[in-house]
């Protein structure tokens, strides 16, 4: 193993409880995931929770990829009134509505997506983020609908959309219900296009199942971070069903680069910059500097 | 063929396999029990009546998947005047785990798909179990936009366990091609009318499943994810598929009390495999009438109809 420089000013037995424990206490130091180097937390966050010893990239909730990726400053947020409800009465070992409660009060959000109007260098945007914390980022009615009134906005102010997905797919808690908002993202995606107006999928870890086979794949341009898992069925479940060993790579943002799924792959630092030029691209001749911000000037309806 | 019961219906069996000893004895002998066998058979039908007038989800879910259910094919061949099988998505194979063609309903032209599976090993094999690849989604598609091109109607028939969870399915963009599907057939400028007839597994089913009618069989089912596969992801074990059906409220009652779905198609006593024709009658003739209303409505309020129904699913508070 080689000793990262935090490590080498340690004592040796500091060294060896630290790396016994395997934790790093809360706050001031993390642990990257991939490469197991300690760093140090804020620097972490100023390199947007990508690590910067091997640029393994983070996962991170919704709210918070949209304050790095927005500009700062006035933002409006769509459909933050939506709560979700239990229409089935669902319940397995636990009941829907008590882990709807834990994962709200775990993530301080009402359901796994975030919607917000606001800006990119300027540029007035849609920009929406799943928050895979939240019940694994799946996708139940107040997703979708979250969603299509996120498309809803873009269309009645000309303006392009940015999704970022992570999610393990629909929410069987809502069972049908959640299959068919994979119709539902579709078809607003579907109007959004006829339109004229991009909508740019941004894949990051993970991104699978009814999320991957309805919104996240159907972007004017495909994106995905580094290393992402992007899929429809589980690995888990090829590697039973097929009793093969998957390949290397496989169901990753690379290996989909290679076999033709996504456009490119781009390192978070980057998007911010190469997102602006790519809308500036694609609507060229559409104007959309009259989006309002404020929900005053937001009609109703 | 020989009826093939489930563990449910052993008491139906019994008296079956009793009435066909009855009948054999009779046609041997001269003496006259067909008093006895007409009883029998009476009795049969008041248990069938029984079982049936209360059936669990899981039950339910396996009369979807009942050897011998009829299949896409087997409606091709009871409902429509004449069948043009086309295949291949053009791009890469041609996926035997969907099917479609050009047909004749009552002298109506249009384009029919929906998934299949097959008989006896060989054939399952060959239908794959009825779980599609991409292939078999992008041939659906293509399908689509000929009926579009061509002014007909589409009618789908959904019944798969899911799309095939494969190396090669993902490795060419099985999650694209199923989204793919969902985009196109949301703004789609032709009628859509889909049925489920068996089993209505997950995105394998919605792929070929999003139009302006969704009917269900009386005995088909219709999940977000199988109930064995609920199962071991929230129970931890797939033994308890039993507890999931009833849980996600798969079948054709429950999903109708959600507005999931426009009608119920009602099956013959016992269901759909133990009267071929009568299920294709009943199917056709609803299909018929969905069909008239669908082609009596002008395009734009088709298309402004279809959108309103896909963005008005969900079920959510709106606090304020």
């Amino acid at each position: 193993m080689t000793l990262t420089w935090i490590q080498k000013l340690m004592p040796s037995k500091i060294r060896t409880e630290t790396s016994e424990k395997g934790t790093v206490p809360e706050g001031l130091w993390s642990k990257c995931p991939n490469c197991n180097d300690i760093l140090y937390r804020s620097e972490v966050e100023r390199n947007l929770e990508v690590c910067p010893k091997c640029s393994h990239h983070m996962r991170i909730p919704g709210r918070k990829r949209l304050q790095l990726f927005l500009d700062a400053g006035e933002r409006l947020e769509i459909g933050e009134d939506l709560l979700p409800v239990d229409p089935l009465k669902f319940k397995d070992s636990k009941k829907y509505r008590d882990r709807l409660n834990q994962a709200q009060k775990a993530t301080g959000e009402k359901d796994a997506l975030v919607v917000l109007a606001g800006h990119l260098h300027g540029r007035p945007v849609v920009a929406a983020a799943f928050s895979f914390e939240f019940m694994a980022g799946s996708m139940g009615s107040v997703v979708g609908e979250r969603f299509i009134r996120g498309v809803h906005h873009c269309l009645e102010w000309n303006l392009p959309l940015i999704v970022f997905s992570a999610s393990g797919g629909a929410r069987m808690q809502e069972s049908l219900l959640s299959l068919f908002q994979m119709a539902k993202t579709s078809a607003a995606l579907a109007r959004l296009a006829e339109k004229g107006l991009p909508f740019i999928s941004v894949m990051t870890d993970p991104t699978m199942g009814g999320v991957s086979a309805s919104l996240a794949m159907l972007g004017d341009i495909n994106i995905g971070e580094p290393g992402a898992l992007i899929g429809f069925a589980g690995p888990r479940v090829i590697e039973q069903t097929v009793r093969e060993k998957l390949p290397e790579g496989f169901q990753h943002s690379e290996f989909l680069l290679e076999h033709g799924a996504l456009d490119m792959i781009m390192d978070r630092r980057d998007l911010r910059d190469k997102l602006a030029r790519l809308l500036d691209l694609l609507m060229a001749g559409k104007d959309s500097t009259a989006a309002p911000l404020f929900p005053e000037t937001f009609p109703a309806g | 063929m020989d009826l093939k019961f489930l563990d449910f219906e052993q008491p139906i069996a019994e008296l079956e396999a009793q009435i066909e000893e009855l009948k054999r004895i009779g046609s041997d002998n001269e003496i006259n029990i067909s008093d006895e066998i007409s009883k029998l058979e009476d009795k049969s039908q008041k248990l069938t009546e029984r079982i049936f007038s209360s059936l669990s989800a899981w039950q339910v879910s396996q009369l979807s998947r009942h050897p011998q259910r009829p299949y896409t094919l087997d409606y091709l061949e009871l409902m429509f005047d004449e069948f043009h099988e086309l295949h291949g998505d053009r791009v890469f194979a041609d996926d035997p785990a969907i099917v479609g063609g050009l047909c004749r309903l009552d002298g109506q032209p249009v384009v029919v798909m929906g998934h299949q599976k097959g008989r006896d090993t060989k054939e399952k094999i060959y239908r794959n179990f009825g779980m599609p690849r991409p292939e078999g989604y992008r041939k659906a598609l293509r399908l689509m936009r000929l009926a579009e091109r061509f002014r007909l109607p589409i009618l789908c028939f959904i019944d798969t366990p899911g799309a095939y969870p494969g190396i090669g399915a993902e490795e060419r963009g099985q999650s694209e091609a199923i989204a793919r599907n969902l985009f196109g057939m949301s703004r789609l400028q032709t009628p859509i009318l889909c049925t489920v007839i068996g089993e209505g597994g997950s995105g394998g089913a919605l792929a070929i499943g999003v139009g302006d009618r969704l009917l269900m069989l009386q005995y088909s089912t219709y999940s977000v994810i199988s109930p064995e596969g609920c199962a071991s992801i929230l129970w931890k074990s797939a033994d308890k598929a039993e507890l999931a059906a009833e849980a996600m409220g798969i079948t054709s009652d429950r999903l109708k009390e959600l507005e999931l779905i426009d009608e119920i198609v009602p099956e013959p006593l016992g269901g759909a495999h133990r009267d071929r024709r009568r299920i294709a009658e009943t199917l056709k003739q609803t299909l018929k009438r969905h069909l008239d209303e669908l082609l009596h409505t002008p395009r734009e309020a088709l298309l402004e109809q279809r959108y309103a129904r896909l963005a008005g699913y969900g079920v959510y508070e709106e606090a304020g």
